[in-house]
């Protein structure tokens, strides 16, 4: 989508319901009752994709949500993420988890190289210069 | 910021000032008097978007400073003015106290039926999840779609539970005030805010929790006030970019009930919240006192100033069903909550549930359940266990699953990766189409990620949030109005009374009465000449319309017990059908100037009555018995006493009907003002007094 989305386009579900597409390409219209029962939609098409993610963080903007808007750009880049990943990085963010500085850049380096994944790269980065001032590499159990 | 330089920050700090504050907004704001911005809150001239674009540039210490400066009556005129849907909604909480799969799905089509946006379980034993979040799914997917439904339990599984589809939104995601707190809870600001990047990463709709008193009953609050910590907890949740909060004393709520100013607290904590632009879940969940006036109290200004969500958490079960611990409301005060909206002509979100319609919509999602699991080979409930569930009103009248049984259930479905499509097969398979359709269609909000915009629930099949509702209050007539339609929907309590159904009520006594009693109209009555009579004037529908007082007694034993205790004074009796007037004082006054003696009684159906003196003014009465619904028999029989001695020339000890402060007005006065109704119908003016012939034709009337 190249036109700037505004809060008139939402919700897109009801303006571009033969548009908006699950991450196997299947589109609103497509996901049906009896699709499912044929077996042709199966979890992966009722996933979201980066793209509806960045749709909606252009809405949030334009509702005057900047900051909604960056989660939704941050949640786009965890999209294909494994969520073993995921979980991985959420528990060496939890306070004591990561033995040191290091160990949470390592993180932040996976989600930059190996996920594309920059604005969350940067934000462990941010995470990680705090928690060494605020000495929260201290394990806690 | 707030009086702490930028290299002695902690992690909130650094968080909000990183992440919360915009640049562009800091100096106007901060520089703006507090009793000024107060004074914008409760101004309906000042656009809700100037506020919420101030706050983007206030420290947490200014807004709980601003806020700090508005009464109650003011924060909930504020709340209602900033908060960000215009419609407002409700969540319940759905557990029981067995885990038990199929009260669960019956009570979720329950609390649906009810009209809650969101419903949340949790559960006794925690690896019950899998089956409560099964069960509530497809119990939240009967009779309409769209509720939003969510499973609290431990954050990776309760993850793992949305992505199985099951799920369509959190708010387990919890955050302090300060950064021990912080510790001690296992997080910190930026793992919260890479949970909430994850949830919108798997489509999952996502509010924080925070809430006075949790700094406190972790036992870190670093002397700060409650509002304060408070302020912290939003700016931090906006920051993260999370849509919403849980917020108004979560936990906390009992415990800052304990303090002063306590509740005043709360609601401001709530007014921050939506100035900031978060979808607020106001809480009114945790029951914060015993006192049901405190309780009473602790809704109105939610249920008038509406909400996003009213109660985070109404037990629409009964308290001891509430896995969460009891609610501020809970199943046993459902009824109380439904009278109160009817009351003010608030919508609290809710809409009265008939008992027919209840029972269809349990015994279906009873069925559905049943089905899913027997055609994913999980368990075959016996027709008993599905019988005991539909018709009870809690867990403990059922004979279903225990916990250990619902183990075994909720484990097989982890195990075996059951996810919502085998759900919605299974549904479709065993002819449950409809549920399999709402439910595809409540997962399927997730591909558009519409639902994940500020205070989005569905209604009526589409997406409502701040985005395409957004609250325009500017004052009367702006803003949530409660619709002719939806008024007419929240009136619709059962148990309407009106004329016609005391009627058919009292229709059901004539039968019994007649047995008992005989009327025979005589012709006119005149003035009797014998000293020693005492006239009894009836009112125009005693025994021809109502046959009852409202205390129940028939009024043949009225009569009769005012008769005998007369005769028993050596006096005799004339009974007198009065027609031109239905009131007790002119009904004895009349009485008394056709009675030889100068005294009468004027009694109405509803048993008020009256002794009275041809000499007396109308209401100057002798004696009178005011409260029907409290006069006993033995009290007829002691004013007919009273009345004779009153003819003999004596001075009785009047007789007084004891109360012991029932609000008789509140009991009685509906159905009193109905009965009067009927009397006075049959009145006429300048209406001659029949004389009546009383015949007891029962030994026992």
């Amino acid at each position: 989508m190249n036109r700037k989305l505004t809060i008139a386009d939402y919700p897109l579900a009801e303006t571009q319901s033969a548009s908006i597409r699950g991450a196997r390409g299947k589109s609103l219209d497509e996901i049906t009752l009896s699709g499912v029962i044929a077996g042709d939609v199966e979890m992966e098409d009722l996933r979201i994709t980066p793209g509806a993610l960045a749709d909606q963080a252009q809405i949030a903007r334009a509702a005057k949500r900047p900051t909604l808007a960056l989660n939704f750009e941050r949640a786009a880049e965890l999209v294909d993420v494994p969520q073993d990943f995921i979980m991985a990085a959420y528990e060496l963010l939890r306070p004591g988890r990561s033995k040191s500085k290091d160990q949470l850049l390592d993180v932040a380096r996976i989600f930059r190289e190996t996920h594309k994944a920059h604005r969350m790269a940067d934000f462990i980065e941010e995470a990680a210069a705090i928690y060494e001032r605020r000495g929260l590499f201290i394990p806690r159990f | 910021m707030d009086g702490v330089l930028a290299h002695d920050f902690d992690m909130i700090d650094a968080f909000i000032a990183q992440h919360h504050l915009d640049p562009a907004m800091v100096d106007e704001a901060m520089s703006m008097d507090s009793g000024l911005v107060a004074r914008m809150l409760v101004d309906m001239n000042v656009p809700r978007e100037k506020l919420v674009r101030l706050a983007h540039g206030m420290t947490p210490a200014k807004l709980a400073d601003v806020v700090s400066q508005l009464n109650a009556l003011e924060i909930s005129f504020a709340y209602s003015k900033m908060r960000a849907r215009k419609t407002p909604g409700n969540q319940a909480h759905v557990t029981n106290a067995k885990d038990d799969p199929l009260q669960l799905a019956a009570d979720a089509a329950t609390a649906v039926a009810f009209g809650f946006d969101e419903i949340e379980t949790t559960m006794r034993v925690s690896r019950n999840a899998w089956s409560n979040a099964v069960a509530c799914a497809v119990g939240g997917a009967v009779g309409r779609w769209g509720t939003l439904f969510q499973c609290s339990s431990e954050e990776a599984e309760e993850l793992r539970i949305g992505m199985a589809g099951f799920t369509s939104y959190a708010e387990t995601v919890s955050v302090y005030g300060t950064e021990k707190t912080f510790i001690d809870g296992d997080d910190t600001p930026w793992s919260k805010a890479f949970l909430a990047a994850a949830y919108a990463s798997r489509g999952i709709k996502m509010r924080c929790t925070s809430g006075a008193g949790s700094e406190l009953l972790m036992g870190f609050h670093e002397s700060k006030s409650l509002l304060y910590l408070e302020a912290r907890c939003l700016c931090l949740q906006r920051g993260m970019g999370a849509q919403g909060t849980q917020n108004g004393g979560i936990d906390g709520a009992p415990l800052t009930a304990t303090v002063p100013g306590g509740i005043r607290e709360l609601m401001a904590e709530n007014l921050i919240a939506v100035w900031l632009d978060l979808e607020c879940a106001s809480g009114n969940d945790a029951r914060s006192t015993e006192s049901e006036i405190r309780v009473g109290a602790k809704i109105l200004p939610y249920l008038i100033s509406g909400s996003d969500l009213i109660c985070s958490g109404f037990g629409s079960i009964l308290a001891y069903d509430n896995s969460f611990n009891a609610s501020l409301f809970n199943g046993e005060e459902m009824e109380d909550y439904l009278v109160l909206q009817r009351d003010f002509e608030a919508d609290g979100g809710l809409t009265p549930l008939p008992e027919t319609k209840a029972l269809d919509l349990r015994s279906r999602a009873v069925e559905a359940i049943s089905a899913v699991f027997e055609e994913l080979g999980l368990s075959t409930p016996t027709a008993d266990m599905k019988q005991s569930v539909v018709v009870a009103s809690g867990s403990d009248e059922t004979r279903s699953y225990s916990p250990r049984d619902v183990a075994g259930i909720s484990e097989a479905i982890k195990k075996r990766e059951i996810s919502v499509i085998d759900v919605i097969k299974a549904l479709a398979k065993r002819g449950f189409a409809e549920e399999a359709e709402n439910l595809l269609a409540v997962v399927k909000l997730r591909v558009s990620g519409d639902y994940l915009q500020t205070s989005a629930l569905i209604r009526k099949g589409r997406i409502v949030s701040a985005i395409n509702d957004p609250n325009d209050y500017q004052g009367p007539g702006s803003g949530y109005r409660v619709s002719e339609e939806r008024r007419l929907e929240l009136n619709s309590i059962r148990d309407v009374l009106d004329q016609k159904e005391v009627l058919r009520s009292e229709a059901q006594h004539e039968k019994e009465e007649a047995k008992r009693i005989q009327y025979r109209v005589l012709g006119p009555a005149t003035k009797g000449g014998d000293a020693k009579e005492i006239v009894i004037g009836i009112s125009p529908a005693f025994g021809l319309k109502l046959f009852q007082t409202t205390a129940g007694h028939r009024l043949s034993a009225v009569l009769k017990g005012l008769k005998e205790a007369i005769e028993k004074r050596g006096l005799r009796v004339r009974v007198v059908r009065f027609m031109h007037t239905a009131d007790t004082s002119f009904l004895g006054l009349s009485a008394a100037g056709l009675s030889g003696s100068g005294i009468g009684i004027g009694v109405q159906a509803k048993g008020t009555a009256v002794i009275h003196s041809r000499e007396r003014l109308p209401h100057n009465n002798l004696e009178l018995f005011s409260n029907a619904p409290i006069t006993k028999l033995e009290h007829y029989r002691a004013m007919g006493s009273n009345a004779a001695a009153y003819a003999l020339g004596e001075m009785p000890e009047p007789v007084v009907v004891p109360t012991r402060g029932e609000a008789m007005g509140a009991r009685y006065h509906a159905r009193v003002a109905l009965i009067y109704a009927i009397e006075t119908g049959l009145t006429a003016e300048g209406a001659a007094p029949e004389e009546i012939d009383v015949k007891f034709t029962s030994a026992k009337p």
